[in-house]
């Protein structure tokens, strides 16, 4: 187990190395010159534009920018944004908000898809069945943001039943319906990957055998047939974890959640790139670290999985 | 101009009306006995630390003039009255003696005495100090000298202190507009101990303002800022409310959605996805008017076919062939205002019937005549490009423009979009665009020259299309040396025949300032320059 996880630790490293290399080339590609754009179409100074490159050492070639920016990683001094903010008090800030709405997002789509999956498992072919998976479809087929507008106008404007745009310091409460709208696509997959397998499971040797054993349904329903379900859910809602921080640009702009999006989208506008790539590196280190407690989840499912 | 006016002044009578039935109680939260309400308006994280010469952009600007009181301040038709200027007097228009009113202190208790503003605009001017709006000491003497690369002089030679509330400014040429320059944020004031931490003081400053910072830390990044009234100031622009706080959001929409479910009193701009229905929605609540945006394309006068006198019968073609009126209703749901000159409807001087601008109508078969005419000199086979940024909202007009040159013209007419604003100024600034491109002008204060100067004078700054005119600049200057202001804004009426005979940019419309607020709010008015004039909404 020890040594499992040593390794997995160890694969990050050029994955670390190869994703921000990667992402620092792709923002080093935007083209303009993002000093300039400071000054907007107002006249420059030669005098300012030389200092200003100098300070960001925007006037060095793509390979050392990327040199500075790992030595800055090593002396955890993620640099400064053009308004002068260090990177990392900037990155404190937005990460709580945005794991904060992850995590209800995430919750949001493993209780209620989970749940439902669980009970159209149990009736495959009934009309709740039909149903449910019918809307789920239309779920998948919306885009997240006329969701986030939708559902901002009604429940938020017109009903008032929400906060309609949530601000700093968001409380749980304000998260719920921006958490919905994130966790909605995923929710449609939680639900139908829970539904087939619960279906599958119905008909197998080991539930069969349990039944015979004269256990009672609710615990065979239970205890054999969703844990063992749950195993290709699991996989999802932790690689899935990642993909909501990250994907979290559009409901936070729609929602005015000041979390990671936000501060993506702003430092990609400014072509901020130290910015941009200390974000998406932690994103990066998010998503491996999920996987891997995901790996590790599978041998409390299963008792058969055993890491070596 | 009138117009305006009746607009504004009808809007805030509406919500005064609307509000004396509402007995709301949320007033009292401030504790500062006033009855005037806790505002909560938008905002966005500034793009600098709030150090007045290093910043240019409304989320930092509207930010500064709530916290600093400058030599004088605009009122909403954008006439400028003093602020903390005793007077400012001139007798050349080329020196100025600035007096300031004895007795007025920073928020910390400090006095602002005349060296204070020497002080600020020297930091600002310096080059190695790399301010955003360092241009804005341009005109003063010595400013050559400090923006050389190293510097050759530490301070402006121009500005010197005579006492402690007197100051005297040389310029190298007169500049009858100077004063009116003078309510930018660019020439506040810096306490002393501002220069001890300059990164710090910009993220906890002290201004001498209406306003003040309600806490140090109060300014929560990428979240809000918020700020109590300034009991130390006691000028023109006193705040009527309990407490103004800026919420920061990354997009209009949300903006908009927090106006309409009431987490918002005042917003300052309408997101395009609600353009169309914003009146209706918001009633008597909505503002509509002209602002002092002025928008064009620039036809670079290097551009083949576009020079001497089949250039001139070119440009004059293009801006007949375009139906202004359709595209700003259809477009832009009529939130935007056609031009009628060079300037902006806002500022003091303009005129709807300078003479030449009939180019302005949407005159077909004259622009197909004129083509032609042009067409008999040198027949024209290229395709005419409009540069343009992605990432502003502009790619709808573009399309509708040329449109209408390829039906009106019989040409190959596109648009050129660039990803990036960045992009597209790159390319403009090192001349290596093909075509012409969009081009806007922001006044920097509410000064019909400011419009012109800085645009179309041989060699200025954001000339970006190289017109070069010495009629004009004669007359250019003439007007700089005028000191009386409407002496002066009749050359620039004449500056104005000549460009709409030479079009260096096609005038297209002025954007309109497009915001509204909510039923508890009253008292809202936008200044010449879009902002809401924030100190005076009360809230019920």
């Amino acid at each position: 187990m020890g040594w499992y996880i040593g390794r997995r630790l160890l694969q990050m490293v050029p994955v670390f190395f190869g994703a921000t290399l990667l992402i620092y080339a792709l923002v080093f590609a935007l083209p303009g010159d993002p000093i300039r754009a400071l000054f907007g179409d107002k006249p420059v100074s030669p005098t300012a534009l030389t200092l200003l490159r100098e300070q960001y050492h925007l006037d060095q070639p793509f390979f050392v920018q990327y040199l500075y920016f790992l030595k800055g990683v090593f002396t955890l001094d993620f640099g400064t944004s053009f308004s002068g903010q260090p990177v990392i008090s900037q990155i404190a800030r937005a990460f709580p908000v945005t794991i904060k709405l992850a995590v209800v997002a995430l919750a949001i789509e493993a209780v209620f898809g989970i749940v439902f999956g669980f009970l159209a498992g149990l009736r495959r072919g009934g009309v709740f069945d039909s149903t449910v998976l019918f809307l789920s479809l239309v779920v998948i087929g919306i885009p997240v943001f006329v969701l986030g507008f939708v559902g901002q106008y009604f429940i938020g404007i017109k009903w008032g039943i929400a906060r309609a745009t949530v601000g700093g310091d968001p409380a749980w409460a304000d998260l719920i319906l921006p958490g919905a709208v994130l966790g909605a696509l995923s929710f449609a997959y939680v639900l139908r990957l829970t539904r087939n397998s619960v279906a599958e499971g119905l008909s197998a040797d080991h539930v069969r055998t349990a039944t015979a054993k004269g256990l009672s349904r609710p615990r065979v329903m239970t205890v054999h047939v969703l844990r063992n379900s749950l195993i290709p859910v699991v996989t999802f809602l932790g690689t899935d974890l990642g993909a909501l921080m990250g994907g979290a640009v559009v409901t936070e702009g729609i929602f005015n959640v000041p979390g990671v999006g936000n501060l993506l989208y702003q430092s990609v506008i400014r072509q901020e790139g130290p910015t941009v790539v200390s974000v998406v590196t932690i994103l990066v280190l998010v998503y491996l670290v999920a996987n891997l407690v995901v790996d590790l989840l599978y041998a409390v499912l299963d008792p058969r999985i055993r890491y070596v | 101009m009138k117009g305006v006016l009746g607009i504004a002044a009808l809007a805030t009578l509406a919500a005064c009306g609307g509000n004396d039935e509402d007995q709301g109680g949320s007033g009292g939260g401030g504790g500062t006995g006033g009855t005037g309400g806790d505002v909560v308006v938008n905002g966005g994280e500034p793009q600098n630390k709030l150090i007045p010469t290093n910043t240019n952009e409304v989320n930092g600007g509207r930010l500064l003039d709530s916290l600093w009181a400058g030599l004088v301040y605009y009122k909403a038709d954008g006439t400028p009255e003093n602020d903390i200027a005793e007077s400012i007097s001139s007798t050349d228009a080329q020196t100025y003696t600035i007096k300031i009113k004895s007795g007025t202190k920073f928020s910390d208790g400090t006095p602002v005495a005349a060296k204070n503003f020497v002080d600020a605009w020297n930091y600002g001017a310096l080059g190695t100090n790399t301010q955003l709006s360092s241009y804005f000491f341009q005109p003063i003497e010595g400013f050559d000298a400090v923006q050389s690369d190293p510097p050759t002089a530490q301070t402006l030679s121009g500005l010197a202190v005579v006492d402690d509330t007197t100051f005297t400014v040389k310029l190298v040429q007169p500049q009858s507009d100077f004063p009116l320059r003078l309510g930018y944020s660019a020439f506040y004031p810096l306490p002393d101990n501002a220069y001890d931490d300059i990164e710090a003081y910009g993220e906890n400053p002290v201004g001498n303002g209406p306003y003040k910072l309600k806490a140090e830390g109060a300014w929560q990044h990428n979240v809000r800022i918020d700020f109590v009234p300034n009991e130390n100031y006691d000028g023109p622009r006193k705040a009527q409310n309990d407490s103004l706080a800026f919420v920061f959001y990354e997009t209009y929409d949300a903006a908009y959605a927090a106006l309409q479910s009431g987490d918002l009193d005042v917003l300052d701009n309408i997101p395009p996805s609600a353009l169309a229905t914003f009146q209706d929605e918001l009633g008597d609540r909505a503002v509509n008017q002209p602002s002092a945006v002025f928008q064009s394309f620039t036809i670079p006068q290097k551009l083949a076919h576009f020079e001497g006198e089949e250039g001139k019968l070119r440009r004059q073609a293009i801006s007949y062939a375009i139906d202004r009126a359709a595209i700003c209703k259809s477009v832009f749901s009529d939130t935007r205002t056609p031009a009628k000159d060079f300037t902006s409807p806002v500022i003091a001087g303009y005129s709807e019937t300078v003479p030449g601008n009939e180019v302005l109508t949407a005159d077909a078969a004259k622009a197909k005549q004129l083509w032609q005419q042009a067409d008999a000199i040198s027949p024209y086979t290229d395709t005419f490009t409009i540069g343009y940024n992605a990432d502003g909202g502009h790619q709808e007009w573009v399309d509708a423009v040329t449109a209408l040159l390829r039906q009106t013209l019989g040409i190959k007419a596109e648009g050129a979009p660039y990803p990036t604003f960045a992009a597209l100024r790159t390319d403009v600034t090192d001349r290596t665009i093909k075509g012409a491109f969009r081009s806007g002008w922001q006044a920097d204060y509410p000064g019909l020259f400011n419009f012109i100067g800085p645009l179309y004078a041989t060699g200025a700054d954001s000339n970006d299309g190289d017109y070069s005119n010495p009629e004009v600049d004669a007359k250019l200057s003439q007007a700089e040396s005028t000191t009386d202001q409407d002496a002066a804004n009749k050359i620039l009426q004449e500056v104005q025949t000549i460009l709409f005979a030479d079009l260096p940019a096609i005038p297209l419309w002025y954007s309109n300032a497009s915001g509204g607020y909510a039923e508890s709010a009253s008292n809202v008015e936008f200044g010449w320059n879009s902002v809401p004039l924030y100190y005076q909404v009360t809230k019920s």
